[in-house]
């Protein structure tokens, strides 16, 4: 993508030679793609590859080195896998007054969630019920762009789809960029545009529907090299 | 009312009152930050500030704020730094404080230091602890939203633009706060307890972040009101009482609370 592409508002998302140590030790090596706006870019490989690492940086919450360029003032929503703690009692209602969302019904209602789950605590929800609770509060704001670490995996399968059918239905009516972490093939071909898979370096990043879906597995699972378009 | 009741048990009581739910308010924190060993062990930290303020003849509060507040701020820099978990660092830090405290705190003072004595209090540290006390609610008021949204998820708190390194530091700063006022009623022992039990108990009954706050704040006060007044009437000192009084109220709210069992 061009310089001139990347200011015209094309592109919301630039990251450039990118490289993450810990202890000395390099998490993540040489990673070089691009975003662009209203698109969704699914980020695979396997467990310790450096998929949590990159949003980290994505967030500013690491030190790194090389160029991470946001256009413009993208405003960004997070969504965790789980919570750190749901030990502490907070009813929903609170949870989402930590945000200063105002109209709780509507949050609720975006996610596919009755009100009278307002009144309670986190810690007694179900996975799924978390991860619809998660998603209003990200999405309640209409970020620009929101990051999902592997946002159903708590999820039993059949409440799964629902969730991705909000979120892109969210993404169509907003334009909302979303960079998704996931394990599950079939979110991945279905739900997104562009791919990028590392193991600690970059092995592939180009168009999800131009892959093979034999291609895609051994992608996902770090054991195959490819090259993007 | 008589100078001696007015004394003995008024001021003590309003002491109570002013640390017990400044003590509960902040602990409700420290019980979701999975940190209730760590508060007991922080209040071994004040032993060394006594012993100092009382070899060099000054005011032994001071002496014991300021080596709480030194500790936190080296705790809270070594937490960020290093990748020790931050049970480790007040471990060894807290049970140092403790053996140096002991080592130098003179031998006529030392029940006095290690288990409090409120009966000894003067109209004067009433009004100042009623001063620290306020201030530390407000605080932690303030800080209180940021505190909940880290523990629920560090990443989704900064994210939301809080500034999670310098919300901790300022939490710690304010439990040194309070176990320095909360050593003169109940000891450097158990001042702990006073911070950890009344949220122990809230966390029993509450549902949600409002109740959990309050009921923390009720409890702290509950306590170290009836502890105080046994003690007055029973002559025995009033710390362990307030700390039995608080265990009591938690054991209540176990039973109350349902839902505990495996």
């Amino acid at each position: 993508m061009s310089e001139r592409e990347y200011r015209s508002g094309g592109l919301i998302l630039r990251v450039s030679n990118l490289y993450v140590e810990e202890r000395g030790r390099p998490i993540l090596e040489d990673i070089n793609f691009s975003v662009e706006r209203g698109t969704t870019l699914a980020i695979v490989g396997p467990n310790g590859a450096g998929k949590t690492t990159l949003f980290r940086v994505l967030m500013n919450l690491i030190p790194y080195t090389g160029t991470v360029e946001w256009s413009g003032r993208a405003r960004i929503g997070y969504v965790p896998q789980t919570l750190v703690s749901t030990d502490l009692p907070v009813s929903v209602e609170e949870f989402l007054g930590l945000k200063s969302i105002s109209d709780h019904k509507e949050c609720m209602e975006s996610v596919g969630l009755n009100q009278g789950m307002l009144k309670e605590s986190l810690s007694e929800l179900s996975g799924g019920e978390l991860q619809r609770v998660l998603l209003g509060w990200a999405i309640a704001d209409n970020p620009d762009i929101l990051l999902f670490d592997e946002p159903t995996s708590l999820v039993d399968i059949g409440a799964e789809e629902p969730i991705y059918e909000r979120i892109l239905a969210m993404k169509e009516r907003h334009g909302t960029t979303i960079l998704l972490i996931s394990h599950n093939l079939h979110v991945i071909s279905h739900y997104s545009d562009f791919l990028l898979a590392i193991n600690r370096k970059q092995f592939y990043f180009g168009k999800t529907r131009t892959i093979p879906h034999h291609d895609l597995i051994k992608l996902m699972a770090g054991i195959s090299e490819g090259e993007g378009d | 009312m008589t100078d001696t009741l007015q004394y003995a048990l008024l001021l003590p009581i309003i002491v109570g009152i002013f640390v017990g739910p400044t003590a509960g308010y902040l602990g409700s924190i420290m019980i979701s930050k999975r940190m209730a060993l760590v508060g007991d062990a922080l209040s071994h930290v004040a032993l060394p500030g006594l012993a100092i303020g009382l070899l060099l003849n000054f005011n032994p509060f001071i002496g014991a704020f300021s080596f709480l507040v030194a500790v936190m701020i080296a705790t809270w820099y070594l937490q960020k730094s290093t990748v020790l978990p931050i049970e480790t660092i007040i471990g060894v830090l807290f049970v140092l404080a403790l053996a140096v405290g002991l080592l130098i705190t003179p031998e006529t003072e030392l029940l006095h230091a290690l288990f409090g004595d409120i009966s000894t209090i003067t109209p004067l540290d009433t009004a100042i602890t009623g001063v620290i006390a306020f201030f530390t609610v407000l605080v932690t008021r303030l800080i209180y939203r940021d505190m909940a949204m880290s523990m629920i998820s560090k990443e989704m708190a900064l994210s939301m633009g809080v500034k999670v390194e310098r919300i901790n530091l300022i939490y710690l700063i304010l439990v040194a706060t309070v176990v320095a006022i909360g050593i003169k009623e109940v000891g450097t022992i158990l001042v702990g307890a006073v911070v950890i039990v009344p949220a122990a108990a809230a966390r029993n009954i509450s549902r949600n972040l409002r109740n959990y706050a309050l009921f923390s704040a009720f409890f702290g006060g509950f306590s170290a009101v009836i502890g105080v007044v046994i003690s007055y009437f029973s002559g025995v000192p009033a710390g362990p009482l307030v700390v039995i009084s608080g265990v009591v109220v938690f054991v209540i709210a176990f039973f109350i609370g349902k839902g505990h069992w495996r």
